[in-house]
């Protein structure tokens, strides 16, 4: 069992519009494969603890390492690259580009690391989307798509570049019942069949409660691992 | 399609806002077109004076200035006393204000290599007599030969032709406007009388059109001989120099050392049009101020629109630099979509502005007998276009550069997390 991303003594501070202290010293192991789901109340720091871990966030103190490499402390251009290929994401909302296609936008993200020829990615970028079931959509333009659609497409804008961890920030939260059912099985999938890591943050407790291991928070530190 | 993907990602931009972009676009081109027409034109004009006034003016004017310099005075000889002498508001001495050496200062010009024509000159006023008519003018005792090649009076004749003057004892080539009032053509006798009270009689020979009335009107060439005659004066008697020179810029720093060399008053036709050449300057200053500021707000209109963009694109920029996309990367994203809007906008600006110089140039020019030019005066040249090319594509870098860098410095949590 390795383990894929190590969390050491994580600070955060918020300092608008009072100092405030949103992370207790937060220490997390997360285990290659394993389907962690962050739970716990409004405002308790399970988001910005993902940003954190997403190296969006570089404002923190402690260390975080992911697949092998420290990734405290590097500049903003080598983190972008870093995200790239480690790192997908999916959010509350699926902030899909509007004006490209379902395909461009699941190309996009594979294009800019330039890894692969322009034909293999578009290869690549249909297999993601068979993955969530989207396959028949990719010329239509994303805007015209529903919300649980959409959502879809954003997983597989997350797979594409084979990322070893899938970060997810409510990926329910503004999808009905069975879209959200949907998506959760499309995660459990990807941990059980392909082997991705995911970290999630969630209010659905069924959706957390099927996952591999809840993580809960309270007031900026973990109560429950 | 193997555009790399942040220029895909700015195409698809452009292309789903069309509007927007043709607005921006047409806002350079307008500033473009109009900064072309306006300096195509405004040059044609000056070339249009520049080449009325060398028509008119030598390349170098030499000749003998009245002096005014009373500081050497004869009051010494009779007050020897060496007490100051003031003298007050003295009468101007009586000069003979021809050219000493004048032989040998045409020699020596003749030898100067940068020297096309040397025209020995001998002026005075005189009344034009025929029958009951007098008119007062000019006559100009030239070597014709010399004087034509000046100022190409070969093609301003409209009748007779140039060197008739040559072979014809007293003969005159006269202004078209000075025959019109007096009612002559060719071969009529006029008289000329001199301020002095000379008379002479002279045949016309031909006439000329230079394209400016107040020449037209009252000036009318002969041999030399005959003025010195009507004068009185030998035949080495010669008043002014004209010197045409190979290349006319030159003119400034020739007539500074012949000045020097021969010591007689040297003007070049700047200093003798002092008041044209402030005049193209004054227009040149137009020109550019107005383009420059139409250009100006072009970039303006490129700055608000590419604002408003990124304004409604946070989102994207956002998931952009989450997934991958570094600073670099948004700012080419884009600084590329301004560029193209400025590049398109300069290319189809200098299309209509050639355009618009072209249709001004083909629109006849109201018809006037003192002004030789039968068109809006326009030029055309290459360096206009580029310097405009060039502009436009500066201005509207420096437009997309701003909120560019701006939308680059988006961070992306702030956005992603609502």
């Amino acid at each position: 069992m390795s383990i894929i991303l190590k969390a050491e003594k994580l600070n955060k501070f918020f300092h608008e519009p009072d100092k405030f202290q949103v992370l207790n010293n937060i220490s997390i192991d997360i285990i290659k494969s394993e389907f962690v789901t962050i739970n716990g109340k409004s405002g308790c720091g399970k988001s910005t603890l993902l940003y954190l871990l997403s190296t969006l966030d570089t404002d923190y103190k402690g260390t975080i390492t992911i697949n092998d490499t420290v990734v405290t402390g590097l500049s903003q251009n080598q983190l972008a690259r870093f995200r790239n290929k480690n790192i997908g994401f999916v959010f509350q909302f699926h902030f899909l580009l509007p004006e490209f296609t379902v395909l461009q936008n699941v190309m996009i993200p594979a294009q800019r690391l330039g890894i692969h020829s322009e034909k293999e990615i578009r290869e690549l970028a249909n297999e993601k989307l068979k993955l969530v079931g989207m396959d028949t959509f990719g010329h239509k333009v994303s805007s015209k798509l529903s919300g649980g659609q959409q959502q879809r497409v954003a997983i597989a804008r997350a797979l594409i570049n084979e990322p070893t961890i899938i970060m997810a920030d409510e990926p329910t939260g503004n999808l009905d019942s069975a879209n959200a059912q949907t998506i959760f099985n499309i995660f459990k999938e990807l941990s059980t069949a392909k082997g991705h890591t995911i970290i999630a943050v969630t209010h659905d407790q069924d959706f957390a409660k099927n996952s591999d291991r809840t993580i809960h928070m309270m007031d900026g530190q973990i109560v429950d691992n | 399609m193997s555009l790399p993907v942040n220029l895909q990602i700015s195409r698809t931009h452009l292309l789903s806002r069309k509007k927007q972009t043709l607005v921006a676009m047409l806002g350079v081109t307008f500033g473009i077109a109009m900064f072309i027409l306006m300096i195509s034109f405004m040059k044609g004009v000056n070339k249009f004076l520049e080449d009325t006034m060398l028509q008119a003016t030598p390349d170098i004017h030499i000749y003998n200035d009245v002096k005014t310099d009373y500081t050497r005075t004869v009051a010494g000889d009779y007050y020897k006393s060496g007490e100051l002498i003031m003298i007050h508001h003295p009468k101007p001495k009586h000069v003979n204000l021809n050219i000493r050496n004048a032989e040998l200062i045409i020699n020596d010009l003749m030898q100067n290599p940068d020297v096309a024509a040397v025209s020995p000159h001998l002026s005075t006023q005189v009344f034009y007599n025929y029958g009951p008519v007098q008119i007062n003018g000019l006559i100009d005792g030239v070597d014709i030969m010399q004087e034509a090649q000046l100022y190409g009076l070969k093609e301003k004749m409209i009748t007779g032709r140039v060197e008739n003057l040559l072979t014809s004892n007293n003969g005159i080539l006269m202004g078209q406007g000075l025959t019109d009032k007096l009612n002559v053509r060719v071969g009529d006798m006029v008289n000329l009388a001199t301020p002095t009270g000379t008379f002479m009689r002279f045949r016309i020979e031909g006439t000329f059109q230079i394209g400016i009335g107040t020449i037209d009107n009252i000036k009318s060439y002969v041999n030399t001989a005959s003025v010195q005659q009507l004068l009185g004066k030998d035949r080495s008697y010669i008043t002014d120099i004209n010197v045409k020179l190979k290349d006319i810029h030159l003119a400034s720093a020739y007539a500074k050392s012949f000045q020097t060399k021969y010591a007689y008053k040297a003007d070049d036709w700047e200093t003798s049009n002092a008041s044209i050449m402030a005049s193209f300057l004054i227009r040149d200053v137009l020109t550019y101020v107005v383009s420059i500021t139409l250009l100006i707000v072009a970039g303006f209109g490129i700055y608000n629109i590419m604002t408003m963009t990124i304004n409604s694109k946070m989102k994207d920029i956002a998931i952009l630099k989450a997934q991958c996309f570094a600073r670099k990367d948004i700012i080419q994203i884009f600084l590329s979509q301004s560029l193209v809007i400025g590049v398109l906008g300069a290319l189809t600006g200098i299309i209509l502005g050639f355009t618009l110089s072209y249709l001004l140039s083909q629109v006849p020019f109201p018809k006037n007998e003192n002004i030789s030019l039968k068109f809006f005066p326009v030029i055309f040249e290459p360096k206009h276009y580029i310097f405009a090319m060039m502009f436009g594509i500066v201005t509207t870098f420096i437009a997309g550069f701003m909120p560019s860098v701006k939308a680059s410095k988006i961070d992306p949590v702030a956005i992603l997390r609502g």
